[in-house]
Parts: structure tokens; C-alpha cells; sequence
């Protein structure tokens, strides 16, 4: 039996292939299509025998590069996406034939039309809304026009099966990611927070998902079973912290910060988390149907109201017993920023402590977060 | 152990205490361009005031922005944490700390024992703190002493920015424009008074209010938070050394 540290060894060796994977996969011919965000249905791009490639949208490098063209103000997230595809120091993006993009958020949807002088951009136009039968008609018809793009793009007719097989897929990929995150459950869970977080990296980038799903099934049964044998790292006794708000591959500084200052991560409401994987698609409803149902469910705070989020973070708080609440919002980031107090007084309602953190992908903050999550975690 | 010691390295000033089931020795010094350093020569002081050796502590409890610079620590908590235990035992009956620090203010909700119940602090930028006190006093060519001591009775001359560089150039053009140099100190004193009491009403501010820090030591920013908060703002002469005694106390608790 593998011990934990070797799980997440062998882990490692291979969580940095991706941009060969995907240079290897564009000489072999097959169509790569870019996206930013888990609106655009994988499903939709597999069935049409192409691969989805999650773009690059990290890093402070390419933010400088990015600010000549587009403002200083505004989130990071949307400057590095822009200046990686400008600078061309994403591998994704460099061998994608075309970008999917989607109306979430303003400042997104102005710089995919900038985007799209670089490479071509299909922008998928979501409803600010998910609770009406119109609202899921609206999405439905998007995701129809959608297929028709991919079939323009693939040259491939996507049938009724094709769609059923990728659905079936990918609710595969989703419980077996749950059965990762349910590790944080256990008393004695296996993997930190953000070793979690880089198993959940791990599959968004490999590209072959019948081989990657059975693999991380395969690495969770055997670190249960680790855990199972006895091994402790003492983190069932640690602070246990739910991180939600935006996506934060970015800033996994946060992540750092809760760990450096004692804190265990127990869960991820954000996107990139569990914020995508909390309902499956549903595989007895006609295709298109369930894929509009299933993506409209997303609590994103593009949607206007966003009931969503807040039953999502009630259950995973109970779920995974957390103590707090972390709520991370990117500089400009506005959707996220004016959810915060909302957040605050639902997760108080709760009666659990919560902490709001604003921050970006520099490092120049960082004695900032400690102090201010140092002392969200010696509350606790 | 018969002793611990507390000690808050801040942007501005280190803080220490001494402590031995009461507070032996108080210590106050500026922090210079070293933290490390400063904190060093501090601990040294302290304990070569009672002729004692860094082996006579039980514990050595660092707090403040150089809370990491000192290596010999025994455990470093953050100066939330440890401004709430201080201003406790300062002020048993506080339910909320208002700390206005060199470059960070934070409001903190106190439960009975003094632990944290919740806290905002200001963002990023240094506007309404210490240093925003330091940048406008040395602009109106006062002591940092005479201007908080500058009466808050009398016309108030508003002040817009707070951005301290910003607020810096507006002071200038009231000074230019022949503005009374008092009546700009209170329209000052009375900006930062009301983005403090922005920052309380954050976290839901219950008095009493225990206002600790460098600036708690000026009378006339206290009453403009008076007037502000509509409460009184109960201060300690220590006040000042909060995060330091609370550091101490923290270390006791653990070596007892």
C-alpha cells in the first residue's frame, strides 16, 4: 500500500504535463477549443470529438503586458487572460482553434471582443437569471446555437448518443471529484486543502477522461484506505475553513495564508471547487434540456438573484462541519464584492464566523492576508 | 517560569511588557528601519531592568507587522487577537476595540473573556491611520503631540480625501487659501473619527468602546469619536499597550 506523501508524489510528477498533452494532442490533429469558465458545457465540445482546454487566466506576469491595452481597474483574472493570449504565453490558448467565451460578467464579455482579434471567439450569451422556465429556454436555445458552432468548427454532426456518451462522462469525472473533496470529511483527512486542490488541477489539466477518471478514482480509494490504516497528519484537528467567492487559482496565497496560520481548507464553494459539481446532469432528460437545467444551477454572482450560492454554502458547511467561512473577492471584481455582505449576514445566521478578503494575483499583499487570516483562524 | 513577555513590533513603535503575574516592567521605543533589531534591543532592555536572561522566560509571545522578525519567539498570534486580550484586561467591561496603529486601524468585537468575536480592519492604504496622523501633522508643521491636542471645539474646515497623499496637497491648498491651521487639524481629526466609526459600524459596534493604539492618546481625536459614535470612548493610559500586555497574557496562560 502506497503511503499518502507517495500518492501525492506521483501526483506532482505528472500535475505539470498539460501544455505537452495539449501540444501533442494538436499534432495529432484533433480539434482544442479554449475556455475561461464552466458556463461553456464540456459536454457540448467532447461530443463534437474535440477537447476542452481550460485557458490560462492566473498569473501576475502577463497582467503589465495586458494594462496597455485594457485598464488598470479592473480584476485580474480578465488582465491575465487577456495579456496570456496576448503575449502568447499560454500553451492552451496557443493551440486552440477557437475560443469559447460567455457573457458573465462586464468586464469579460468587453474584453472577448478584444480577444477576438487575436483568435476567433464563439461567445455563448448566458441569462442573468436561473429560477424562470424562461430563463432555462433562453439557455437551451444558447446551448443549441452552440452545438451548431461545433459542428461549423469540428466538421462533425453531434448526434443524440454523442451527447448522452459525453454526459455520462463527465457525470463520471463529477462524482469521482466529489469522492476527492469528500476526503476533507473524514476525521483524519488524508490530503490538505491545497494538495486537494492540486488533484482537482490535476484532472482540469489532462485531457484523456476515461483514463483520468479512473485514475483519480483509483488515488482516492487509496487514500482513503491510507487514512483508513491510520495514517494522521493531524489535520481533523485543525480550524476547519470553507473558502467561497471567485475563482481562486490565482490567489492560492489564500489557501497558503489559512494553512500557514493552523487552518485546514476543509471545502471549496468557488468555482474550480465545488461550485460546478454539486448537481450531475441529469441523463433521463432530453440532452440539451438537462444541460441548460444543470449549468443554470451554478451559483455564479453574475445572476441576479443568486439564491443559489447561499444554499450551497449552507450545504457544505454542514457537510463539512466548517468553522468559518472565507470569502475571497478579487480586486474589481464587483458581482462578488457586493455579495460579500449578504454572505456575512447569511453565514453569521448560520452561526459561523466569516471573514471577507480582497485581494489579487501579486504578492504585494501578503502580510496583509496573514494578519487579517491569521486572526481569522486564532478566532475560530 | 516566573516570567513571560509580550512584545508588539509595529510599523511605527515596539511595545513590550513584562510579566510575572502582574506587569513588571512597560517598554515603548521607536521601531527605526529594523524591526528585528528594535525588538531585540527592546527584549534585552526589559529583562536587564529586572536582571533577568532571556532563559527566565516561560514564553515569548511576538504580535505586530514584525511579529516574524524575531526569531526567538516562542509563538507568534496576530495583534487582533492580541490587542482584544490586552484592552480586556485594560477595560473588563469593553465590548469593542478600536486600535488606530501606525499603518493599520481595526475595529474588534470582544466577547466577555476578551476573545474575538469578529473584526474589520482598514483596506490596504494607510488613510485614517497613524501614519495619515504623521504625513498631515508634519504638513501643518505640528509635533504629532500638539496636533492631536489641537481642541475640537471650534469651526472644522471638512476634509474630502483620504487618501493621505491626496489629503496631503488638499491641507496645502486650505494653508494657501489662508485657512485657520486649527480649523484644518479638526476637519482632519474629525475624517479619521468618521471613517472609524464606519469601520465599527462594520462589525456592529457594542459599547463599551475601548479605544487603544498610539492615537488613543489624543484627546481632542477622542472626543470628535465621541461625537461621532454618540457614546462615550473609554481610553487607559496604557492604552498604547494593548497588543504588548496582550501578547504577555497570552504567553501566561500557556506556560500556567
Amino acid at each position: 500500500m502506497r503511503t499518502i506523501e507517495q500518492i501525492v508524489e506521483e501526483m506532482r510528477e505528472h500535475a505539470k504535463d498539460g501544455p505537452v498533452l495539449i501540444k501533442e494532442l494538436s499534432e495529432k490533429g484533433v480539434p482544442i477549443v479554449g475556455t475561461y469558465c464552466t458556463f461553456v458545457p464540456w459536454e457540448i465540445i467532447h461530443a463534437a470529438g474535440a477537447v476542452s482546454a481550460t485557458l490560462c487566466s492566473r498569473s501576475q506576469k502577463p497582467i503589465a503586458a495586458a494594462e496597455e491595452r485594457l485598464p488598470r481597474n479592473l480584476c485580474p483574472l480578465i488582465k491575465a487572460s487577456y495579456g496570456h493570449a496576448m503575449t502568447d504565453t499560454c500553451p492552451y490558448f496557443h493551440f486552440c482553434g477557437l475560443v469559447v467565451a460567455e457573457t458573465t460578467c462586464d468586464g469579460k464579455k468587453k474584453m472577448f471582443e478584444l480577444l477576438n482579434d487575436i483568435k476567433p471567439v464563439y461567445t455563448i450569451q448566458l441569462p442573468q437569471r436561473g429560477d424562470r422556465p424562461e430563463d432555462l429556454e433562453i439557455l437551451k436555445k444558447e446551448y443549441q446555437l452552440f452545438v451548431e458552432e461545433m459542428e461549423r468548427f469540428t466538421g462533425h454532426k453531434i448526434t443524440d448518443a454523442d451527447l448522452r456518451a459525453a454526459i455520462r462522462l463527465r457525470n463520471r469525472e463529477r462524482m469521482a471529484l466529489r469522492g476527492l473533496w469528500s476526503l476533507a470529511e473524514l476525521e483524519n483527512p488524508p490530503l490538505t486543502g491545497h494538495e486537494i486542490w492540486e488533484f482537482g488541477e490535476y484532472m482540469s489539466f489532462h485531457f484523456d477522461k476515461e483514463t483520468d477518471v479512473s485514475w483519480l478514482e483509483q488515488q482516492t480509494a487509496d487514500l482513503r484506505a491510507a487514512a483508513a490504516a491510520g495514517e494522521d497528519r493531524g489535520l481533523g484537528r485543525k480550524p476547519r475553513v470553507m473558502v467561497t467567492g471567485c475563482p481562486i487559482s490565482g490567489s492560492t496565497k489564500v489557501i497558503d495564508a489559512v494553512e500557514a496560520a493552523g487552518g485546514f481548507v476543509a471545502c471549496y464553494e468557488n468555482c474550480g471547487g465545488q461550485k460546478e459539481l454539486r448537481y450531475l446532469v441529469d441523463e433521463d432528460k432530453e440532452p440539451l434540456e438537462a444541460l441548460a437545467e444543470k449549468y443554470l444551477g451554478i451559483g455564479c454572482s453574475v445572476m441576479s438573484p443568486n439564491k443559489t450560492r447561499l444554499n450551497a454554502i449552507r450545504y457544505l458547511a454542514d457537510l463539512y462541519r466548517v468553522d468559518g467561512v472565507l470569502d475571497m473577492t478579487l480586486t474589481s471584481c464587483h458581482t462578488y464584492a457586493v455579495e460579500t455582505y449578504g454572505v456575512r449576514e447569511f453565514v453569521h445566521g448560520l452561526g459561523k464566523s466569516y471573514l471577507a478578503v480582497e485581494t489579487d494575483f501579486s504578492e504585494n499583499d501578503k502580510e496583509q492576508l496573514a494578519t487579517r487570516i491569521g486572526a481569522f483562524i486564532e478566532m475560530l | 517560569m516566573k516570567f513571560v513577555l509580550g512584545i508588539d513590533i509595529g510599523s511605527t513603535a515596539v511595545k513590550s511588557v513584562l510579566y510575572g503575574g502582574k506587569t513588571l516592567e512597560w517598554g515603548l521605543a521607536p521601531t527605526g528601519w529594523s524591526p528585528r533589531d528594535a525588538g531585540k534591543g527592546m527584549i534585552a532592555e526589559l529583562l536587564l531592568r529586572r536582571g533577568l536572561n532571556e532563559s527566565d522566560l516561560g514564553a515569548l509571545i511576538s504580535t505586530g507587522y514584525g511579529r516574524r522578525a524575531l526569531p526567538a519567539a516562542t509563538k507568534q498570534v496576530t495583534e487582533i487577537t492580541c490587542h482584544a486580550r490586552g484592552a480586556h484586561e485594560l477595560c473588563p467591561q469593553a465590548r469593542t476595540v478600536l486600535d488606530i496603529g501606525g499603518q493599520d486601524s481595526k475595529a474588534i468585537l470582544l466577547d466577555e473573556r476578551g476573545g474575538v468575536i469578529d473584526f474589520a480592519m482598514n483596506d490596504k492604504c494607510a488613510a485614517g491611520t497613524g501614519r495619515f496622523f504623521q504625513v498631515l501633522s508634519h504638513a501643518l508643521d505640528y509635533d504629532v503631540e500638539a496636533f492631536g491636542s489641537v481642541p475640537a471645539d471650534g469651526p472644522v474646515e471638512p476634509l474630502s480625501s483620504m487618501c493621505t497623499v491626496f489629503a496631503e496637497s488638499e491641507v496645502i491648498g486650505n494653508l494657501v487659501r489662508g485657512v485657520p491651521r486649527e480649523n484644518i487639524v479638526r476637519g482632519l481629526l474629525k475624517s479619521i473619527a468618521s471613517r472609524s466609526a464606519g469601520m465599527l459600524a462594520k462589525v456592529g459596534m457594542k459599547p463599551p468602546l475601548f479605544f487603544a493604539g498610539g492615537l488613543s492618546r489624543s484627546p481632542s481625536l477622542r472626543a470628535f469619536l465621541e461625537k461621532e459614535l454618540d457614546c462615550p470612548v473609554q481610553v487607559h493610559e496604557k492604552s498604547q499597550f494593548a497588543g504588548a500586555l496582550g501578547a504577555a497574557l497570552i504567553g501566561w496562560e500557556a506556560v500556567k
